[in-house]
Protein backbone atom coordinates (compact mmCIF):
# COMPACT_ATOMS: atom_id res chain seq x y z
CA UNK A 1 0.00 0.00 0.00
CA UNK A 2 1.29 3.35 -0.97
CA UNK A 3 0.24 5.25 2.09
CA UNK A 4 1.82 6.26 4.82
CA UNK A 5 1.03 9.41 6.04
CA UNK A 6 -2.72 9.91 5.91
CA UNK A 7 -4.82 12.92 6.35
CA UNK A 8 -7.96 13.49 8.13
CA UNK A 9 -10.01 15.86 6.78
CA UNK A 10 -13.20 15.44 8.69
CA UNK A 11 -14.40 15.88 12.30
CA UNK A 12 -16.20 14.20 14.89
CA UNK A 13 -16.88 10.74 15.71
CA UNK A 14 -15.97 9.81 11.83
CA UNK A 15 -12.16 11.62 12.36
CA UNK A 16 -12.03 8.64 15.63
CA UNK A 17 -13.21 6.37 13.37
CA UNK A 18 -10.34 7.08 10.82
CA UNK A 19 -7.23 7.94 13.23
CA UNK A 20 -8.36 4.17 14.51
CA UNK A 21 -8.19 2.61 11.28
CA UNK A 22 -5.08 4.22 10.12
CA UNK A 23 -3.42 3.04 13.44
CA UNK A 24 -4.66 -0.33 13.10
CA UNK A 25 -3.07 -0.14 9.49
CA UNK A 26 -0.01 1.47 11.06
CA UNK A 27 -0.58 4.69 9.11
CA UNK A 28 0.63 7.91 11.04
CA UNK A 29 -2.53 9.90 10.95
CA UNK A 30 -2.84 13.29 10.40
CA UNK A 31 -5.73 15.56 11.92
CA UNK A 32 -7.27 18.82 10.69
CA UNK A 33 -8.98 20.89 12.67
CA UNK A 34 -10.52 24.31 13.07
CA UNK A 35 -10.24 26.62 15.68
CA UNK A 36 -13.68 25.38 17.29
CA UNK A 37 -11.98 21.82 17.00
CA UNK A 38 -8.76 21.90 19.16
CA UNK A 39 -10.10 19.81 22.37
CA UNK A 40 -11.60 17.16 20.12
CA UNK A 41 -11.04 13.26 20.84
CA UNK A 42 -9.48 12.70 17.20
CA UNK A 43 -7.18 15.69 17.35
CA UNK A 44 -5.92 14.17 21.08
CA UNK A 45 -5.72 10.33 19.39
CA UNK A 46 -3.99 11.54 16.17
CA UNK A 47 -0.40 10.95 15.67
CA UNK A 48 -0.19 14.78 14.58
CA UNK A 49 -3.18 17.48 14.03
CA UNK A 50 -3.22 20.58 12.19
CA UNK A 51 -5.21 23.79 12.35
CA UNK A 52 -7.25 24.24 8.81
CA UNK A 53 -9.19 28.04 9.84
CA UNK A 54 -11.90 29.37 12.07
CA UNK A 55 -15.06 27.72 13.12
CA UNK A 56 -17.11 28.27 10.31
CA UNK A 57 -16.99 25.28 8.05
CA UNK A 58 -16.43 27.15 4.93
CA UNK A 59 -13.38 28.42 6.13
CA UNK A 60 -11.76 25.15 7.24
CA UNK A 61 -13.43 22.14 6.78
CA UNK A 62 -14.91 22.87 3.00
CA UNK A 63 -11.93 25.02 2.29
CA UNK A 64 -10.42 23.29 -0.57
CA UNK A 65 -7.44 25.27 -1.39
CA UNK A 66 -6.68 25.70 2.33
CA UNK A 67 -7.33 21.53 3.34
CA UNK A 68 -5.03 20.79 0.42
CA UNK A 69 -2.36 23.18 1.11
CA UNK A 70 -2.07 21.98 5.04
CA UNK A 71 -2.31 18.34 3.80
CA UNK A 72 1.05 19.20 1.83
CA UNK A 73 2.53 20.84 4.14
CA UNK A 74 2.09 18.25 6.99
CA UNK A 75 3.68 15.82 4.35
CA UNK A 76 0.67 13.73 4.01
CA UNK A 77 0.61 10.97 0.64
CA UNK A 78 -3.59 10.71 1.01
CA UNK A 79 -6.45 12.29 2.06
CA UNK A 80 -9.50 10.70 3.90
CA UNK A 81 -12.55 13.05 3.36
CA UNK A 82 -15.01 10.82 5.91
CA UNK A 83 -18.43 11.85 4.78
CA UNK A 84 -20.18 15.06 4.67
CA UNK A 85 -17.96 18.52 3.87
CA UNK A 86 -15.44 17.52 1.09
CA UNK A 87 -15.91 14.02 0.57
CA UNK A 88 -17.89 14.36 -2.62
CA UNK A 89 -16.72 16.90 -4.02
CA UNK A 90 -15.13 16.53 -7.29
CA UNK A 91 -13.40 19.26 -7.48
CA UNK A 92 -11.74 18.44 -4.27
CA UNK A 93 -10.60 15.32 -5.32
CA UNK A 94 -9.07 16.55 -8.05
CA UNK A 95 -7.12 19.13 -5.82
CA UNK A 96 -6.31 16.38 -3.90
CA UNK A 97 -4.83 14.02 -7.01
CA UNK A 98 -3.40 17.13 -8.60
CA UNK A 99 -1.40 18.40 -5.45
CA UNK A 100 0.62 14.89 -6.08
CA UNK A 101 -1.70 13.20 -3.05
CA UNK A 102 -4.26 10.12 -3.43
CA UNK A 103 -7.73 10.73 -2.17
CA UNK A 104 -9.11 7.97 -0.86
CA UNK A 105 -12.71 7.60 -2.77
CA UNK A 106 -13.08 6.99 -6.30
CA UNK A 107 -12.09 9.39 -8.81
CA UNK A 108 -13.17 13.05 -9.43
CA UNK A 109 -14.70 11.51 -12.61
CA UNK A 110 -16.46 8.89 -11.03
CA UNK A 111 -17.69 11.12 -8.08
CA UNK A 112 -18.80 14.05 -11.06
CA UNK A 113 -20.99 10.73 -12.64
CA UNK A 114 -22.53 9.29 -9.92
CA UNK A 115 -23.31 12.23 -8.16
CA UNK A 116 -25.18 14.31 -10.93
CA UNK A 117 -28.49 11.88 -10.84
CA UNK A 118 -29.42 11.92 -14.57
CA UNK A 119 -25.98 10.32 -15.73
CA UNK A 120 -26.17 7.78 -12.49
CA UNK A 121 -29.48 7.06 -13.84
CA UNK A 122 -28.18 6.42 -17.46
CA UNK A 123 -25.33 4.17 -15.69
CA UNK A 124 -27.71 2.04 -13.60
CA UNK A 125 -30.15 1.62 -16.66
CA UNK A 126 -26.99 0.70 -19.11
CA UNK A 127 -25.16 -1.93 -16.24
CA UNK A 128 -28.97 -3.42 -15.94
CA UNK A 129 -29.86 -1.93 -12.41
CA UNK A 130 -33.89 -1.14 -12.33
CA UNK A 131 -34.66 2.28 -11.84
CA UNK A 132 -37.96 3.97 -10.76
CA UNK A 133 -40.12 3.00 -14.07
CA UNK A 134 -40.70 6.40 -15.73
CA UNK A 135 -40.59 7.96 -19.62
CA UNK A 136 -37.86 8.07 -22.04
CA UNK A 137 -37.75 11.68 -22.08
CA UNK A 138 -40.19 14.33 -22.51
CA UNK A 139 -43.90 13.55 -23.51
CA UNK A 140 -45.75 16.50 -25.14
CA UNK A 141 -49.28 14.96 -25.67
CA UNK A 142 -51.53 13.98 -23.44
CA UNK A 143 -52.88 10.81 -25.51
CA UNK A 144 -48.95 9.59 -25.51
CA UNK A 145 -48.35 10.66 -21.80
CA UNK A 146 -51.63 8.15 -21.07
CA UNK A 147 -49.81 5.03 -22.98
CA UNK A 148 -46.64 5.56 -21.13
CA UNK A 149 -48.85 6.36 -17.80
CA UNK A 150 -50.31 2.99 -18.26
CA UNK A 151 -46.95 1.39 -19.16
CA UNK A 152 -45.30 2.56 -15.65
CA UNK A 153 -48.22 1.46 -13.85
CA UNK A 154 -50.48 3.20 -11.29
CA UNK A 155 -49.89 5.64 -9.36
CA UNK A 156 -48.20 7.72 -11.40
CA UNK A 157 -46.09 10.47 -10.75
CA UNK A 158 -46.31 13.62 -13.19
CA UNK A 159 -43.39 16.06 -13.16
CA UNK A 160 -42.60 19.10 -15.58
CA UNK A 161 -39.50 18.18 -17.67
CA UNK A 162 -38.29 21.53 -17.54
CA UNK A 163 -39.33 21.11 -13.36
CA UNK A 164 -37.52 21.76 -10.00
CA UNK A 165 -39.11 23.02 -6.89
CA UNK A 166 -42.11 20.58 -6.98
CA UNK A 167 -43.94 22.75 -9.61
CA UNK A 168 -46.84 20.83 -11.66
CA UNK A 169 -45.98 17.48 -9.73
CA UNK A 170 -49.91 15.24 -9.80
CA UNK A 171 -49.97 12.16 -8.70
CA UNK A 172 -52.76 10.02 -10.71
CA UNK A 173 -54.32 6.62 -9.18
CA UNK A 174 -56.21 5.47 -12.49
CA UNK A 175 -56.36 6.92 -16.02
CA UNK A 176 -59.45 8.86 -15.95
CA UNK A 177 -57.70 10.88 -13.05
CA UNK A 178 -54.35 10.93 -15.05
CA UNK A 179 -56.60 12.70 -18.12
CA UNK A 180 -57.89 15.28 -15.89
CA UNK A 181 -54.46 16.08 -14.22
CA UNK A 182 -52.31 15.78 -16.56
CA UNK A 183 -53.76 18.63 -18.64
CA UNK A 184 -53.21 20.67 -15.26
CA UNK A 185 -49.67 19.69 -14.68
CA UNK A 186 -48.92 20.78 -17.99
CA UNK A 187 -50.52 24.05 -18.14
CA UNK A 188 -48.64 24.83 -14.69
CA UNK A 189 -45.32 23.75 -16.39
CA UNK A 190 -46.19 26.06 -19.37
CA UNK A 191 -46.89 28.91 -16.71
CA UNK A 192 -43.94 28.34 -14.36
CA UNK A 193 -41.22 27.54 -17.16
CA UNK A 194 -42.54 28.08 -20.78
CA UNK A 195 -42.61 24.56 -21.41
CA UNK A 196 -45.55 22.35 -21.10
CA UNK A 197 -43.64 19.18 -21.83
CA UNK A 198 -43.71 16.38 -18.97
CA UNK A 199 -41.77 13.33 -17.03
CA UNK A 200 -43.80 10.66 -15.91
CA UNK A 201 -42.40 8.41 -13.30
CA UNK A 202 -44.15 5.60 -11.33
CA UNK A 203 -45.26 6.79 -7.64
CA UNK A 204 -43.40 4.43 -5.26
CA UNK A 205 -45.94 3.83 -2.30
CA UNK A 206 -44.88 3.17 1.43
CA UNK A 207 -41.12 3.07 0.02
CA UNK A 208 -38.77 1.26 2.21
CA UNK A 209 -35.02 2.61 1.77
CA UNK A 210 -32.28 -0.09 1.27
CA UNK A 211 -28.85 0.41 -0.10
CA UNK A 212 -25.98 -2.14 -0.72
CA UNK A 213 -22.90 -1.33 0.60
CA UNK A 214 -19.72 -2.37 -2.05
CA UNK A 215 -16.24 -1.95 -2.34
CA UNK A 216 -14.05 -1.90 -5.67
CA UNK A 217 -10.39 -1.01 -6.06
CA UNK A 218 -11.04 -0.13 -9.83
CA UNK A 219 -10.57 -3.53 -11.58
CA UNK A 220 -12.95 -5.78 -9.33
CA UNK A 221 -15.66 -5.10 -7.31
CA UNK A 222 -17.58 -6.80 -4.05
CA UNK A 223 -20.50 -6.34 -1.96
CA UNK A 224 -21.28 -6.18 1.98
CA UNK A 225 -24.85 -7.13 1.65
CA UNK A 226 -27.82 -4.66 2.07
CA UNK A 227 -28.65 -2.29 5.35
CA UNK A 228 -32.43 -1.17 5.55
CA UNK A 229 -32.73 2.68 6.72
CA UNK A 230 -36.31 3.26 6.57
CA UNK A 231 -36.87 4.89 9.39
CA UNK A 232 -36.24 8.66 9.03
CA UNK A 233 -36.81 12.00 9.98
CA UNK A 234 -36.71 15.48 7.71
CA UNK A 235 -34.98 13.03 5.22
CA UNK A 236 -32.34 11.82 8.10
CA UNK A 237 -31.90 8.75 8.80
CA UNK A 238 -32.28 7.67 12.22
CA UNK A 239 -31.89 4.01 13.07
CA UNK A 240 -30.31 1.49 10.63
CA UNK A 241 -30.49 -2.08 10.44
CA UNK A 242 -28.22 -4.49 8.32
CA UNK A 243 -29.78 -6.79 6.91
CA UNK A 244 -33.11 -6.05 5.62
CA UNK A 245 -35.22 -8.61 6.91
CA UNK A 246 -38.20 -7.57 4.75
CA UNK A 247 -36.11 -9.12 1.23
CA UNK A 248 -36.37 -13.03 0.26
CA UNK A 249 -33.31 -14.30 -0.27
CA UNK A 250 -33.78 -14.43 -3.94
CA UNK A 251 -34.96 -10.75 -3.73
CA UNK A 252 -31.44 -9.74 -1.76
CA UNK A 253 -29.13 -11.97 -3.93
CA UNK A 254 -30.89 -10.10 -7.20
CA UNK A 255 -30.05 -6.51 -5.18
CA UNK A 256 -26.94 -6.77 -4.14
CA UNK A 257 -25.51 -8.61 -7.57
CA UNK A 258 -27.15 -5.23 -8.81
CA UNK A 259 -25.02 -3.31 -7.36
CA UNK A 260 -21.95 -5.07 -7.65
CA UNK A 261 -22.49 -4.90 -11.34
CA UNK A 262 -23.05 -0.64 -11.22
CA UNK A 263 -19.94 -0.79 -9.43
CA UNK A 264 -17.90 -2.60 -11.90
CA UNK A 265 -19.23 -0.50 -14.64
CA UNK A 266 -17.68 2.24 -13.67
CA UNK A 267 -14.52 0.88 -12.58
CA UNK A 268 -14.96 1.60 -8.92
CA UNK A 269 -12.68 2.11 -6.68
CA UNK A 270 -12.73 3.19 -2.54
CA UNK A 271 -15.95 2.61 -0.58
CA UNK A 272 -19.89 3.08 -1.78
CA UNK A 273 -23.29 3.01 -1.26
CA UNK A 274 -25.92 2.09 -3.83
CA UNK A 275 -29.61 3.65 -2.34
CA UNK A 276 -32.49 1.70 -3.85
CA UNK A 277 -36.24 2.52 -3.05
CA UNK A 278 -38.01 -1.13 -2.52
CA UNK A 279 -41.85 -1.02 -2.85
CA UNK A 280 -42.30 -4.14 -0.72
CA UNK A 281 -45.98 -4.61 -1.87
CA UNK A 282 -44.74 -5.12 -5.73
CA UNK A 283 -41.37 -6.66 -4.09
CA UNK A 284 -39.30 -4.92 -6.55
CA UNK A 285 -36.27 -2.72 -6.07
CA UNK A 286 -35.25 0.64 -7.95
CA UNK A 287 -31.79 2.17 -7.89
CA UNK A 288 -32.37 5.92 -6.77
CA UNK A 289 -28.83 7.41 -6.83
CA UNK A 290 -25.14 6.07 -4.97
CA UNK A 291 -22.78 7.83 -2.32
CA UNK A 292 -19.28 7.98 -3.03
CA UNK A 293 -17.92 7.94 0.15
CA UNK A 294 -17.91 6.01 3.74
CA UNK A 295 -21.53 6.17 5.49
CA UNK A 296 -22.64 7.03 8.75
CA UNK A 297 -24.09 3.63 9.22
CA UNK A 298 -21.04 1.68 7.90
CA UNK A 299 -21.25 -0.06 11.38
CA UNK A 300 -24.19 -2.07 10.95
CA UNK A 301 -22.32 -3.80 7.65
CA UNK A 302 -19.18 -4.36 9.61
CA UNK A 303 -20.85 -6.27 12.43
CA UNK A 304 -22.42 -8.60 10.36
CA UNK A 305 -19.73 -9.17 8.14
CA UNK A 306 -17.26 -8.84 10.29
CA UNK A 307 -14.92 -6.80 7.91
CA UNK A 308 -13.02 -3.40 8.64
CA UNK A 309 -14.65 -1.15 5.58
CA UNK A 310 -12.38 1.75 6.58
CA UNK A 311 -8.84 -0.15 6.32
CA UNK A 312 -10.25 -1.89 3.06
CA UNK A 313 -11.37 1.57 1.61
CA UNK A 314 -7.65 2.98 2.61
CA UNK A 315 -5.81 -0.30 1.29
CA UNK A 316 -7.47 -0.43 -2.02
CA UNK A 317 -7.21 3.32 -3.01
CA UNK A 318 -3.65 2.86 -1.54
CA UNK A 319 -3.38 0.84 -4.20
CA UNK A 320 -3.73 -3.11 -2.57
CA UNK A 321 -6.35 -5.31 -4.43
CA UNK A 322 -9.26 -6.08 -2.55
CA UNK A 323 -8.21 -8.08 -0.08
CA UNK A 324 -11.27 -10.38 -0.02
CA UNK A 325 -13.58 -12.30 -2.51
CA UNK A 326 -17.49 -12.30 -3.07
CA UNK A 327 -17.54 -15.88 -1.42
CA UNK A 328 -15.38 -15.03 1.58
CA UNK A 329 -18.20 -12.01 2.95
CA UNK A 330 -20.74 -13.91 4.47
CA UNK A 331 -23.23 -12.21 7.04
CA UNK A 332 -24.16 -13.27 10.73
CA UNK A 333 -27.54 -12.14 12.64
CA UNK A 334 -28.93 -9.02 12.74
CA UNK A 335 -27.56 -5.22 13.62
CA UNK A 336 -28.99 -2.10 14.59
CA UNK A 337 -27.49 1.49 14.62
CA UNK A 338 -29.19 4.41 15.85
CA UNK A 339 -27.92 8.21 15.93
CA UNK A 340 -27.21 10.10 19.03
CA UNK A 341 -28.27 13.60 18.35
CA UNK A 342 -27.25 16.28 20.74
CA UNK A 343 -30.85 17.64 20.00
CA UNK A 344 -33.92 17.16 22.79
CA UNK A 345 -36.75 14.87 21.08
CA UNK A 346 -39.49 16.58 23.55
CA UNK A 347 -38.62 19.76 22.06
CA UNK A 348 -38.59 19.56 18.07
CA UNK A 349 -35.30 18.69 17.93
CA UNK A 350 -33.73 21.83 19.18
CA UNK A 351 -29.93 21.49 18.41
CA UNK A 352 -28.31 21.04 22.27
CA UNK A 353 -24.58 21.70 22.30
CA UNK A 354 -24.02 21.07 25.59
CA UNK A 355 -21.01 20.06 27.77
CA UNK A 356 -20.65 15.83 28.81
CA UNK A 357 -20.31 16.52 32.02
CA UNK A 358 -20.31 12.53 32.73
CA UNK A 359 -19.69 9.47 30.40
CA UNK A 360 -21.19 6.20 30.98
CA UNK A 361 -20.76 4.13 27.79
CA UNK A 362 -22.36 0.41 27.64
CA UNK A 363 -20.03 -2.65 27.27
CA UNK A 364 -20.67 -6.26 26.58
CA UNK A 365 -20.79 -8.30 23.22
CA UNK A 366 -22.42 -7.24 20.33
CA UNK A 367 -22.16 -3.37 21.69
CA UNK A 368 -20.13 -0.98 19.97
CA UNK A 369 -20.48 2.93 20.56
CA UNK A 370 -18.42 5.29 17.71
CA UNK A 371 -18.21 8.89 19.27
CA UNK A 372 -15.90 11.64 20.31
CA UNK A 373 -17.18 12.33 23.53
CA UNK A 374 -14.98 12.60 26.89
CA UNK A 375 -16.04 13.88 30.23
CA UNK A 376 -15.74 17.92 30.08
CA UNK A 377 -16.27 17.92 26.53
CA UNK A 378 -17.78 21.04 25.42
CA UNK A 379 -19.66 20.18 21.57
CA UNK A 380 -19.24 23.14 19.64
CA UNK A 381 -22.36 24.65 18.02
CA UNK A 382 -20.86 24.99 14.14
CA UNK A 383 -21.22 21.56 13.37
CA UNK A 384 -23.69 18.53 12.56
CA UNK A 385 -25.53 17.15 15.88
CA UNK A 386 -24.57 14.13 15.69
CA UNK A 387 -22.59 12.72 18.74
CA UNK A 388 -22.41 9.15 18.62
CA UNK A 389 -23.88 6.11 17.22
CA UNK A 390 -24.73 2.98 19.22
CA UNK A 391 -24.61 -0.53 17.55
CA UNK A 392 -25.53 -3.69 18.44
CA UNK A 393 -25.24 -7.08 17.47
CA UNK A 394 -27.79 -9.61 17.89
CA UNK A 395 -28.50 -13.33 16.94
CA UNK A 396 -31.56 -11.96 14.79
CA UNK A 397 -34.03 -9.06 14.80
CA UNK A 398 -35.52 -9.46 17.90
CA UNK A 399 -32.31 -10.37 19.79
CA UNK A 400 -31.21 -6.62 18.41
CA UNK A 401 -33.45 -5.32 19.38
CA UNK A 402 -33.51 -6.45 22.91
CA UNK A 403 -29.68 -5.75 23.28
CA UNK A 404 -30.35 -2.21 22.02
CA UNK A 405 -32.86 -1.18 24.47
CA UNK A 406 -30.73 -3.09 27.08
CA UNK A 407 -27.89 -0.75 25.78
CA UNK A 408 -29.71 2.55 26.03
CA UNK A 409 -30.44 2.11 29.65
CA UNK A 410 -26.74 1.57 30.24
CA UNK A 411 -25.76 4.49 28.12
CA UNK A 412 -25.62 8.10 30.37
CA UNK A 413 -24.27 10.64 28.72
CA UNK A 414 -24.68 13.93 31.43
CA UNK A 415 -25.02 17.57 30.63
CA UNK A 416 -26.81 17.24 26.78
CA UNK A 417 -30.36 16.11 25.69
CA UNK A 418 -29.63 13.75 23.09
CA UNK A 419 -31.66 11.14 21.34
CA UNK A 420 -31.90 8.43 23.18
CA UNK A 421 -35.42 9.08 24.45
CA UNK A 422 -36.46 8.69 20.90
CA UNK A 423 -34.56 5.73 20.11
CA UNK A 424 -36.06 3.78 23.63
CA UNK A 425 -39.48 4.23 22.70
CA UNK A 426 -38.70 2.71 19.29
CA UNK A 427 -36.78 0.05 19.94
CA UNK A 428 -40.35 -0.90 22.86
CA UNK A 429 -42.72 0.24 19.72
CA UNK A 430 -44.63 -2.56 18.41
CA UNK A 431 -44.95 -1.65 15.00
CA UNK A 432 -40.93 -1.19 14.94
CA UNK A 433 -40.89 -4.59 16.64
CA UNK A 434 -42.85 -6.01 13.37
CA UNK A 435 -41.08 -4.68 10.67
CA UNK A 436 -43.73 -3.17 9.18
CA UNK A 437 -42.60 0.47 8.16
CA UNK A 438 -41.85 3.00 5.54
CA UNK A 439 -39.84 5.81 5.18
CA UNK A 440 -42.87 7.97 5.36
CA UNK A 441 -43.83 6.20 8.78
CA UNK A 442 -41.64 7.79 11.69
CA UNK A 443 -42.98 11.57 11.25
CA UNK A 444 -46.68 10.57 11.63
CA UNK A 445 -45.76 8.81 14.39
CA UNK A 446 -44.06 11.65 16.20
CA UNK A 447 -46.87 14.24 15.00
CA UNK A 448 -49.43 11.48 16.70
CA UNK A 449 -47.63 12.01 19.84
CA UNK A 450 -46.24 8.49 20.72
CA UNK A 451 -42.98 9.56 21.82
CA UNK A 452 -44.59 11.86 25.01
CA UNK A 453 -46.63 9.10 25.89
CA UNK A 454 -43.90 6.61 25.47
CA UNK A 455 -41.56 8.49 27.49
CA UNK A 456 -44.78 9.78 30.18
CA UNK A 457 -43.92 13.23 29.42
CA UNK A 458 -47.26 13.88 28.05
CA UNK B 1 -30.19 50.73 27.14
CA UNK B 2 -31.79 47.52 26.70
CA UNK B 3 -29.67 44.39 25.51
CA UNK B 4 -31.23 41.71 23.10
CA UNK B 5 -29.04 38.69 24.13
CA UNK B 6 -28.33 35.15 22.66
CA UNK B 7 -30.55 32.15 24.06
CA UNK B 8 -28.00 29.72 22.34
CA UNK B 9 -24.52 29.00 21.46
CA UNK B 10 -23.89 29.39 17.60
CA UNK B 11 -23.02 31.67 14.58
CA UNK B 12 -24.58 35.26 14.47
CA UNK B 13 -26.54 36.41 11.29
CA UNK B 14 -28.02 39.91 11.15
CA UNK B 15 -29.79 39.36 8.14
CA UNK B 16 -32.72 36.59 7.11
CA UNK B 17 -30.55 35.54 3.54
CA UNK B 18 -26.92 36.97 3.08
CA UNK B 19 -28.42 39.07 0.39
CA UNK B 20 -31.08 40.37 1.76
CA UNK B 21 -31.30 44.14 4.35
CA UNK B 22 -30.54 43.22 8.22
CA UNK B 23 -33.04 42.73 10.13
CA UNK B 24 -33.06 46.36 12.03
CA UNK B 25 -31.56 49.47 10.99
CA UNK B 26 -30.46 52.04 13.64
CA UNK B 27 -33.84 54.02 14.61
CA UNK B 28 -36.37 50.93 13.73
CA UNK B 29 -38.80 50.94 16.32
CA UNK B 30 -39.08 47.50 18.01
CA UNK B 31 -42.05 45.48 19.38
CA UNK B 32 -41.99 42.66 21.72
CA UNK B 33 -41.31 39.90 19.63
CA UNK B 34 -39.83 41.61 16.75
CA UNK B 35 -36.73 38.93 14.91
CA UNK B 36 -33.71 40.96 15.50
CA UNK B 37 -31.44 37.88 14.22
CA UNK B 38 -30.71 35.00 13.68
CA UNK B 39 -28.08 31.90 15.28
CA UNK B 40 -27.01 29.13 13.88
CA UNK B 41 -26.50 26.63 16.10
CA UNK B 42 -25.98 22.77 14.46
CA UNK B 43 -27.02 23.64 11.31
CA UNK B 44 -30.80 24.97 12.73
CA UNK B 45 -31.34 28.45 12.36
CA UNK B 46 -32.91 29.89 15.57
CA UNK B 47 -34.79 33.22 15.23
CA UNK B 48 -33.89 35.49 18.17
CA UNK B 49 -37.02 37.70 19.09
CA UNK B 50 -36.91 41.45 21.22
CA UNK B 51 -38.34 40.66 24.77
CA UNK B 52 -38.55 44.07 25.32
CA UNK B 53 -39.42 47.27 23.22
CA UNK B 54 -37.95 50.43 21.73
CA UNK B 55 -35.72 51.90 19.14
CA UNK B 56 -33.27 50.04 17.92
CA UNK B 57 -29.72 51.28 18.05
CA UNK B 58 -27.26 48.73 17.26
CA UNK B 59 -25.80 45.23 16.41
CA UNK B 60 -23.13 44.43 18.79
CA UNK B 61 -21.91 40.78 17.48
CA UNK B 62 -20.01 40.66 14.21
CA UNK B 63 -21.88 39.12 10.87
CA UNK B 64 -21.30 35.52 10.10
CA UNK B 65 -19.01 35.64 13.72
CA UNK B 66 -19.60 32.80 16.55
CA UNK B 67 -21.71 34.14 19.32
CA UNK B 68 -21.92 32.02 22.91
CA UNK B 69 -24.92 31.77 25.01
CA UNK B 70 -25.44 34.98 26.81
CA UNK B 71 -23.73 37.50 24.48
CA UNK B 72 -25.12 40.45 23.62
CA UNK B 73 -26.19 40.57 20.03
CA UNK B 74 -27.73 44.33 19.55
CA UNK B 75 -28.99 46.67 21.85
CA UNK B 76 -31.35 49.39 21.80
CA UNK B 77 -32.24 52.99 22.96
CA UNK B 78 -34.20 53.91 25.64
Amino acid sequence: MNIDRLFIANRGEIAVRIVKAAKALGVTSIQAYSEADADMLAVREADEAVCVGPAAARESYLDIDGIVAAAKAAKADAVHPGYGFLAESASFARAVTEAGMIFVGPSAGTIERMGDKVAAREAAIAAGVPVVPGSKGRIDSIDAAAEVANEIGYPVMIKAAAGGGGKGIRIADTEAEFRKLAPQARAEAEAAFGDGGLYLERAVQKPRHIEVQIMGDGTRAVHFFERECSLQRRRQKVWEEAGATCLDDATRDKLCDSAVALARAVDYCGAGTLEYLYDSARNEFYFIEMNTRIQVEHPVTEMITGFDLVQEMIRVCGGDALSVTQDQITRSGHAIEVRLNAEDPMMQFMPFPGQVTSLKIPQGDGIRFDHFLYEGYQIPPFYDSLIGKLIVHGADRADAIARLSAALDDLEIGGLKTTAALHKALAGDPTVASGDFHTQWLEPWLDAGHLSKATGDA
Amino acid sequence: MAQILSSLPGTFYMKPAPDQDPYKVKGDSVEVGDTIALVEVMKTFVEIKAESAGTFARYVAEDGKPVTAGAVLAELED
